[in-house]
């Protein structure tokens, strides 16, 4: 299509948005005005009833934990697909190892980039702890820690030694971290059927809200959840650094 | 609506448009990254703390690597392609 006609279906499909946008947004509420039932009903009862302190986690790993059983295995099969798609191929072979992977420095990693990623490796690993443990008490849960969980190895490689990464690391104890948490989660809801009669109900004592061990089942599905999306983030980055690194076609002669 | 949640909202139509207006993928991955970290401080403003931290996770670490390592898997398959049709 050329400019000029891509120009001419804007001037026709811009402005009908702006008219069609304008009309959906005239009813809307005013600014900072909640007129929903569902987001104050949770406010109210979340507390005397779920005993968290953190309303999203509450919604997420309780009230509406099956949605995140829908979403946990969105990230399982996902990643699944990820891993299919960059296998080894017939006509790729594993190259040697190449030199300078040991210690590949893209660029260059300098000396005060390795020495901040070393520093950085133990916080992420404790900040990321910390907020899938506290998932119930403060903002965060097994998503979000997972994440900075994920982020820890990779300051590795951000230091320039993938090897030393995969040794901390290695695939197997990637894949079985995003097998167990997604299977756990999915075992933790079982537990609720036998005890609780209700798939993924309850079935612990909800303590006393604000401390580390309340919320009932809350805690440990954030830590299923964490251990899942750990795995889920390490495996496709990995799979993609191996495909950088190692995978090589057959005749090809990328140095 | 207070100035910080405004500016919030600026700053995110500015970085917004900026990743639109980057021409080349690998530059925009990375706009893309301040693109989100504009978003994570809209969320922070907009008290949605949970969102806020997922954002910031997921949009200044995991995806512009994927999109990095994606783009060289790109690069290096047209790499190849095009010595084959040399041949």
């Amino acid at each position: 299509m050329s400019r000029r006609a891509r120009l001419a279906m804007f001037a026709i499909a811009g402005p009908g948005l702006a008219v069609v946008m304008l009309i959906g947004m005239h009813g809307m509420p005013a600014f900072g005005h909640y007129h929903g039932v569902y987001g104050l009903l949770i406010d109210k009862i979340e507390v005397p009833e779920r005993h968290a302190t953190d309303l999203v986690t509450a919604l997420n790993f309780d009230i509406r934990a099956f949605d995140t059983l829908g979403e946990e295995f969105i990230l399982f099969a996902s990643v699944a697909g990820v891993a299919l798609l960059l296998r080894k191929l017939r006509h790729e072979r594993e190259a040697r190892r190449r030199r300078g992977i040991e210690d590949h420095s893209f660029a260059g990693a300098s000396a005060g980039l390795q020495v901040a990623s070393l520093y950085l490796i133990p916080l992420l690993i404790a900040l990321g702890c910390y907020i899938v443990v506290h998932g119930a008490l403060t903002p965060g849960g097994g998503f979000q820690g997972g994440i900075v969980l994920a982020a820890g190895p990779l300051a590795i490689l951000l230091a320039g030694r993938y090897f030393a990464m995969k040794r901390l690391a290695p695939e197997w104890m990637l894949e079985a971290s995003e097998a167990i948490g997604a299977a756990g989660y999915a075992l933790i809801g079982v537990a609720g059927l036998i005890i609780a009669g209700v798939y993924l109900k309850n079935f612990l004592p909800l303590g006393t809200p604000a401390m580390l061990l309340s919320a009932g089942m809350m805690p440990i599905n954030s830590v299923a959840v964490g251990l899942e999306v750990t795995g889920a983030f390490l495996v496709v980055w990995t799979e993609f650094l191996d495909q950088e690194l190692f995978v090589e076609r057959d005749g090809g002669d990328r140095a | 609506m207070t100035g910080l949640q405004l500016a919030a909202l600026i700053l995110v139509a500015i970085t917004a448009t900026a990743v639109v207006l980057t021409p080349e993928a690998l530059r925009q991955a990375l706009v893309l990254g301040i693109f989100g970290l504009a978003l994570t401080l809209l969320f922070f403003t907009f008290q949605a703390p949970d969102v806020a931290l997922s954002e910031i996770v997921v949009s200044t670490v995991g995806l512009p690597l994927i999109i990095l390592l994606a783009l060289r898997k790109i690069a290096e398959q047209e790499h190849a392609r095009d010595r084959e049709e040399d041949e």
